[in-house]
């Protein structure tokens, strides 16, 4: 083979590889990604059963926990969401305080959360919590102690 | 007292950088290249050895600070405490942003002192005397330890300016506000450092591409003079993620080991650019060709860990690891980040054509198969960037929040990994100028056999439920077993063919062979692992009350009881369990503990693991009481161990390799 051909196959198979991997990235971040929503902001469209973050505080004296299963209501001074949870809340999680629900609307309006994030330590708020907070004025410093 | 030394030192090392940044690039650039030019190269050789000592006494002079836990100090009062055992008072220094930064320092002017020692016996000759080939090695040396010492500028002021760790309070308190508890573990202790010698290594190879390009000579001579660095950053990078990892694994108690967590997609992006230029650069070495390619990989290693900082340092993508979120700061690394891509693209427009060298090999060649390596790393690491930043770039341009979580890097990042592996099962049997190994086609007979057998078996236990595996395996799944086993095969029937043909190499060349093998093993290993985990894995969430039992993967679980217990320096809730493998066999304890740190008011999960060969047993006490119980969430995670075991057999093959380099010819 001559020294062009070699040249036109290796850009070619390189552009290919090049292709693919861009079209696998295209279609994963079509598919995948997941929008963050305040309890507030939530429509009717929104509950069609998509994947979705909520965040917001949990509501004093909300919170039930029955077995494995643990509803509670995410609030953000606009809306009330309730949300089921089974499985176990973070060590973290207290009234009061913010949170990070990621799950879906059931077709029966109930939001089942698939994972339940809360503060890391008390220094570390899931910051889209914490901007949402401080939006509508329900942020203190060192909240939910 | 040794805090004022220490920040003294900082401040002259700063001034000597500055030196260190001029000198030696004045020394190469007189037109003559005669006594003056070597004294000023020799000069540049010893500011990098000076600076790098100065650096040093004011690391060793903040450690004493924690030691001694000196209170009148900012940082020491904020993250230390009288009461902490000695190592988390010593790791302690660089478990916070000042003392991080001082840190990252120290690598950065050992590096430059690592480069500016002399490996040949000091020759008085005048430059213009010494043979050319030693001449070039000269000018790129002192070239090279200039762009060091730019760097080392940089980020010393970075540190004195903006984030001095020496500042004395006017009222210090009595007792220190403790380090973070999550901190306070032995596997952080060696993460960060390991960790920024990976990145910081990064700088070698960038001052490097730079020297070359102020140079313009970029041969086979300034590849092999890069690939000791590249190499050295690529293994302390490797093991400095899997230590991340598997702190993550058994300090967070959330049951896996990556998270694509930004922090952690920052330490990824640099090590798939590092493990492309660890292959380029071997190109450049052997057979002149991928250079230009082989310049714009290191300037891009190095951005991609300056961006891993500032991703880290700025606090602007959410994460655990965000202890400092300082906007000037980040804006300070965002300069950096700026001045240091910008630059040397300039460079490379300016130089980039007399680079130029014609590629001149069929596609079936060892450096066609290190092209494809390159292509799939890279596009791995704009993958993960991608999937980094685009939350960050959408809610800038339209205000929306999302999340790209584990989905998007699975159905995008593993298929182009997926292919990577594939063609680690062929690349090393080509060979440079194109052609196979002799063998090569029983090897990757054998190699193929190994994965068609071992996928079959896994899709009959799929089709057969007697077969008792216990998991159906996605096709995903079948093909990443079939892909490990193939690259495994590969490499040993590689290893078997040639032993029994005799064709063995001697001397470097078999340490360079082995290390290579080592490292791609590794890959092998690590997939074993990460498959175990993922396909084979088991996991149980239940609320319990004393004396309840569960059955997990074979494994009879009992709970006993919460009991109170007390440690240095916190106070826990410790659940007492026992797991047993077998009916007949013992039981094994198990205590996973919730504790609270008084003096900073936090609480950390700490799970219990038993490790073993196959596999470990983990189990995180959750909340609860008497009355309802506890939750408990019990998992099994077959091979899980042999995750970081893989990554740490690719560091010592890289090593091994390292190693076995071959001395180039020193033609005139």
């Amino acid at each position: 083979m001559t020294r062009r051909t070699n040249r036109l196959l290796i850009t070619v198979c390189a552009a290919l590889i090049l292709g693919l991997a861009g079209w696998l990235m295209l279609n994963a971040l079509r598919d995948n990604i997941v929008f963050f929503y305040s309890p507030g902001e939530l429509t009717s469209q929104l509950k069609d059963g998509r994947q979705l973050r909520l965040g917001g505080l949990v509501e004093e004296g909300s919170v039930q926990i029955e077995g494995l299963q643990a509803r509670f209501v995410l609030t953000d001074g606009e809306g009330r969401t309730e949300i089921r949870f089974d499985g176990a809340l973070p060590d973290l999680f207290r009234e009061g305080q913010g949170i990070v629900a990621d799950g879906r609307f059931q077709p029966d309006g109930q939001f089942i959360a698939a994972t339940v994030l809360a503060k890391h330590d008390e220094t570390y708020m899931p910051r889209e919590v914490a901007d949402k907070l401080k939006e509508r004025d329900l942020w203190q410093e060192g909240a939910g102690q | 007292m040794i805090a004022e030394l220490g920040h003294f030192a900082l401040i002259a090392a700063f001034v000597l950088a500055i030196a260190q940044a001029l000198v030696p690039l004045l020394g190469a650039s007189q037109r003559e290249a005669g006594l003056i030019a070597a004294r000023l190269m020799t000069v540049g050789r010893w500011l990098a050895l000076l600076s790098a000592g100065l650096v040093l006494a004011a690391f060793a002079a903040l450690v004493i600070s924690f030691i001694r836990s000196d209170f009148s100090l900012a940082l020491v009062a904020a993250h230390s405490h009288s009461a902490k055992p000695l190592i988390y008072k010593i790791s302690g220094s660089w478990g916070n942003h000042e003392g991080s930064l001082l840190l990252w320092c120290v690598i950065l002017a050992l590096f430059g002192a690592i480069m500016a020692r002399e490996r040949r016996p000091e020759q008085p000759l005048p430059a213009h005397l010494l043979p050319a080939h030693l001449l070039q090695a000269r000018l790129l040396q002192a070239r090279a330890i200039a762009v060091q010492g730019m760097i080392q500028a940089a980020f010393l002021a970075f540190s004195l300016f903006t984030s001095n760790p020496f500042l004395r309070l006017a009222a210090p308190p009595l007792e220190g506000r403790g380090l973070n508890p999550v901190l306070q573990d032995p596997g952080l202790a060696l993460h960060p450092p390991m960790l920024y010698l990976g990145y910081v290594g990064l700088s070698a190879s960038f001052a490097f591409a730079v020297a070359g390009l102020i140079g313009g000579r970029i041969d086979r001579a300034w590849a092999a003079a890069m690939r000791p660095y590249v190499t050295l950053a690529w293994a302390a990078l490797t093991c400095g993620i899997a230590l991340g990892s598997w702190w993550a694994y058994y300090e967070l108690g959330w049951g896996g080991w990556w998270f694509w967590d930004p922090v952690e997609n920052a330490s990824l992006m640099p090590w798939l650019a590092a493990t492309a230029l660890l292959h380029s650069v071997r190109v450049a070495e052997q057979r002149e060709q991928l250079k230009s390619w082989t310049v714009l990989l290191a300037i891009l290693g190095f951005s991609l860990s300056l961006l891993g900082t500032f991703i880290v340092r700025s606090g602007l993508l959410t994460s655990v690891h965000s202890f400092a979120s300082d906007p000037a700061r980040g804006l300070f690394i965002l300069l950096l980040l700026g001045l240091a891509i910008g630059l040397p693209l300039l460079l490379f427009a300016w130089r980039g054509p007399q680079l130029a060298a014609r590629a001149d090999f069929p596609p079936l060649s060892r450096e066609g198969a290190l092209i494809l390596n390159n292509i799939l790393l890279v596009s791995a690491s704009v993958i993960v960037l991608v999937g980094t930043f685009y939350p960050l770039a959408l809610e800038l341009v339209s205000g929306a929040r999302i999340t790209v979580g584990p989905p998007y890097f699975a159905a995008s990042f593993n298929p182009v990994m997926a292919l990577l592996v594939a063609a680690m099962g062929i690349g090393p049997l080509l060979v440079w100028r194109g052609g196979w190994r002799p063998r090569a086609g029983l090897t990757l007979l054998l190699a193929g056999g190994l994965a068609l057998i071992g996928t079959g078996f896994f899709l009959l236990s799929n089709l057969l439920p007697g077969l008792q595996i216990g998991h159906k395996i996605s096709p995903a799944g079948l093909a990443g077993i079939a892909l490990m086993l193939w690259l495994g095969g590969s490499i040993l029937a590689d290893i078997g063919l040639r032993w029994r043909a005799g064709s063995w190499p001697k001397g470097r060349a078999r340490r360079a062979l082995s290390g290579m093998w080592l490292a791609h093993f590794g890959m092998v290993v690590f997939l074993a692992g990460a498959l175990g985990e993922g396909l084979f894995g088991s996991e149980k969430i239940a609320r319990l009350t004393p004396g309840d039992t569960v059955q997990l993967a074979g494994r009879l679980w009992q709970f006993d009881q919460v009991v109170q217990t007390n440690g240095p320096n916190w106070t826990a809730r410790t659940a007492r369990l026992s797991v047993q493998a077998d009916p007949a066999g013992p039981a094994r304890q198990m205590r996973p503990q919730i504790r609270f740190y008084p003096a900073s008011q936090q609480s950390t999960t700490e799970a219990a693991i038993h490790s073993s060969v196959s596999g470990d047993d983990y189990a995180v006490l959750g909340e609860g009481s008497e009355e309802r119980g506890y939750i408990l969430r019990l998992y099994r995670k077959p091979l899980v161990g042999w995750i970081w075991f893989g990554s740490l057999l690719m560091a010592l093959g890289g090593l091994l390799a390292l190693s076995g380099r071959q001395k180039l010819p020193e033609a005139g």
